[in-house]
């Protein structure tokens, strides 16, 4: 009762608490014992941003120990990919985790690392909360909503085959039990952080069987949350209105193609993806927290890139944790160094080295 | 024709509007009044149209309509309005509301595949005096109408897991680029973009970019580009003024046409139309939004005739009318930089009547 005093009482601010107690959280006792996390400081950029989550951390007293896991140079034959099965073992042990950005090798024989982190987790919600930075001007000023994407099915199935030369088929798979998952998820979510109303997002008056279930299953989920509000949206409505003004949308819940597009689409409102923090909901409360935006090799290694990403969702990987207090101040101090514009880096259009924004949130503090 | 006052009569008397500019010389016979199929449809469907043609009657267009009743939730188009259709080669549509869910297949789909109409046209434009966020936009998008998504191939193949099909062939995907890169040859158009998502599906859209790059070849003086699906949209809303004609499959034709109607103004002014080998049906460009189960608009009689007005002044081109479509332009353009006449989705509290009464009295 009183965390739900105290999310409604954040409501005002931008929120991103990203769970509560129950089933879709690895419960932990709040103990002065450090957390293990584990850290994929990914390519590229990867290395520069983590080094700098790691020190604003560190500043904050986060009571988090990392174990970093680094993409390896050879395919492990027990997971196919260039992942190591020690590092899968490692986020299942700790259930959390924080990811950078992975190039993925070109080749063949071997599995691209996100499906193989999404498949051996089994992640199958992607939240992404946008909401505009206060500071960093874009075209729209008041948005606040969070995208709930399934992410193990739907269009994005991979089955496709050619029925004869120049005929292609693609399968898009619904089922239930993924649905109902979401959903779940869904609610609870909303029901968690004081929102008020979920969008499902669909396309049934054309693909009425699939779409068609996928709303089922909404619906029997909200019939256990009277409280929320639920509605119903076809996707190109959800477009233009997200377009038009997105402050009309709360929580959205959706299949995997429309939710790719929508968070994609949501992430542009607020600034694009280098600004965007990114959750992955694994089976038994795994989150694998991650930057959403590439390993920009362009500018690895020159202590340019812009942490921002990195350590929003790293805010949000501590509310999954419930450590609400270190998260709110490290959101705080990162959202007034943005708003105070003196510490930008390029992509923001400063000038601002990562060295310097880092140490400019710190002193935030 | 209404009664003008000496404001409005001088501002017609400008020098920019004294000279003609189009010279254009018909055949003999022309000017015969053409047969336009009508289906008024249902939800705002009926009021747009009635605007449309109110309009058309007040400009003495050399058209006459042939007016059909049909509704979303039967189950097929009657027969005599696809005869009508076929017989007169082009339709003019308002709105068909497709139920969610029920089992009953759209009919907007059932016509464009019935009539191989498999090009779908939107233009996205900025128009003066629209509430707008974005400036520089200019987008037309060219989607693929027939396959794609909406095969509606669907089939439970257990109880709990249900699947659908999304079929792409290369005789369609051909087709579609060829019309969209002669569409940008005709109209003095820059730039191609194919939007796709072939890093997922890869044999599926991977044939759709093979088609368009072969297309491309041929036209080479037109710039080619491919963009991923979901990157699109978000450089849709952050910077639009990179795009210039977007042909894409079906279902993200369907998305991307609503975002770019959305940040040009709104999908009640934007024009598009349905056409095929042999037929074209004029519609709103975009629907969502603005057709369909308003219930409050539609009994205050507030809803927007823009889009189709505009789409019939495309008609009216398509028509060999060139001289009725420009008037018909110019004048819609008028009542929407004047911005005293705006109904309820751009924030204002006129009705149908009003606006149809504005662009009536702004025709030269």
């Amino acid at each position: 009762m009183a965390f739900q005093l105290l999310t409604r009482a954040l409501r005002s601010r931008p929120d991103q608490i990203l769970s509560s107690p129950s089933a879709f959280s690895a419960v932990r006792a709040f103990s002065s014992a450090p957390i293990t996390a584990t850290l994929f400081p990914g390519d590229g950029i990867g290395p520069e941003i983590a080094e700098a989550v790691k020190q604003i951390f560190r500043e904050a007293e986060v009571p988090i120990e990392w174990e970093e896991h680094y993409v390896g140079t050879e395919v492990d034959p027990r997971t196919q990919s260039f992942l190591t099965w020690e590092s899968l073992e490692s986020v299942r042990r700790n259930r959390v985790g924080l990811k950078g950005p992975m190039a993925t090798p070109i080749g063949k024989g071997h599995r691209s690392l996100n499906l193989t982190l999404r498949k051996e987790l089994n992640l199958y919600a992607n939240v992404r909360p946008c909401y505009s930075l206060p500071g960093y001007k874009t075209l729209y000023d008041d948005v606040n909503l969070i995208t709930i994407r399934e992410n193990t099915e739907g269009e994005y199935s991979g089955l496709e085959h050619q029925v004869v030369r120049g005929v292609v088929e693609s399968l898009k798979i619904i089922t239930r039990q993924a649905s109902l998952r979401v959903a779940e998820y869904a609610f609870h979510y909303a029901k968690a952080h004081g929102r008020e109303r979920v969008s499902a997002i669909h396309k049934a008056n054309i693909m009425q069987k699939t779409d068609g279930l996928f709303l089922k299953c909404c619906r029997e989920v909200a019939e256990k949350y009277p409280e929320i509000t639920y509605e119903e949206v076809v996707i190109d409505n959800c477009c233009m209105m997200l377009v038009k003004n997105p402050a009309l949308f709360d929580v959205l819940v959706m299949p995997n193609l429309y939710g790719d597009i929508i968070s994609d689409l949501c992430a542009g409102l607020i600034g694009g993806l280098g600004l965007t923090p990114s959750c992955n909901i694994g089976e038994g409360g795994i989150a694998l927290a991650e930057a959403v935006h590439g390993s920009a090799p362009d500018i690895a290694g020159k202590n340019l890139a812009n942490p921002t990403a990195l350590l929003l969702s790293g805010v949000s990987m501590l509310r999954h944790l419930e450590l609400h207090d270190k998260a709110d101040r490290i959101q705080k101090a990162v959202l007034d160094t943005i708003a105070e514009g003196k510490y930008r880096t390029a992509d923001l259009g400063g000038k601002s080295t990562t060295s310097d924004f880092t140490k400019a949130i710190c002193d935030h503090l | 024709m209404a009664r003008r006052s000496l404001p409005d009569l001088l501002k017609r008397l400008s020098p920019a509007t004294a000279a003609r500019s189009i010279t254009y010389m018909p055949r003999p016979g022309d000017g015969t009044p053409r047969a336009v199929t009508l289906i008024p449809g249902d939800g705002m469907g009926p009021l747009v149209t009635g605007a449309v043609e109110q309009v058309m009657e007040a400009m003495h267009a050399p058209v006459y309509f042939e007016r059909y009743e049909v509704r979303g939730d039967m189950k097929a188009f009657p027969s005599e309005v696809i005869e009508s259709i076929r017989r007169n080669k082009v339709c003019l549509k308002g709105g068909l509301i497709t139920p969610v869910g029920g089992g009953v297949s759209s009919l907007n789909v059932q016509l464009r595949k019935e009539l191989d109409l498999y090009a779908s046209l939107v233009n996205c434009r900025n128009m003066p005096g629209l509430p707008i966020r974005h400036e520089k936009v200019d987008i037309v998008v060219v989607r693929e109408n027939t396959e794609g998504e909406y095969a509606g191939l669907e089939h439970e193949v257990v109880p709990g897991v249900v699947q659908s099909l999304k079929v792409i062939t290369k005789h369609c995907s051909e087709r579609i680029a060829e019309y969209a890169f002669e569409y940008a040859y005709l109209n003095n158009r820059k730039k191609v973009t194919a939007v796709h998502k072939a890093n997922i599906m890869k044999l599926a859209d991977g044939l759709f970019l093979e088609s368009c790059r072969e297309v491309a070849e041929r036209y080479p003086a037109i710039a080619y580009n491919e963009i991923i699906v979901d990157n699109c949209c978000m450089q849709l809303v952050s910077r639009p003024e990179q795009f210039d004609v977007m042909v894409t499959p079906n279902l993200y034709g369907n998305l991307v046409a609503n975002t770019a109607a959305g940040i040009a103004g709104g999908t009640g002014f934007m024009p598009g139309g349905n056409v095929g080998a042999d037929h074209a049906v004029f519609e709103q460009g975009t629907s969502a939004g603005n057709v369909g189960k308003n219930e409050n608009i539609i009994t205050e009689k507030k809803a927007n005739p823009m889009a189709l007005l505009l789409s019939s002044a495309m008609m009216l081109r398509h028509l060999q009318f060139p001289s009725f479509a420009d008037r018909l332009e110019t004048a819609v353009g008028r009542v929407i930089a004047d911005g005293k006449c705006r109904t309820k989705d751009i924030g204002g509290d006129s009705t149908t009547q009003e606006v149809v009464d504005a662009v009536i009295a702004n025709i030269d």
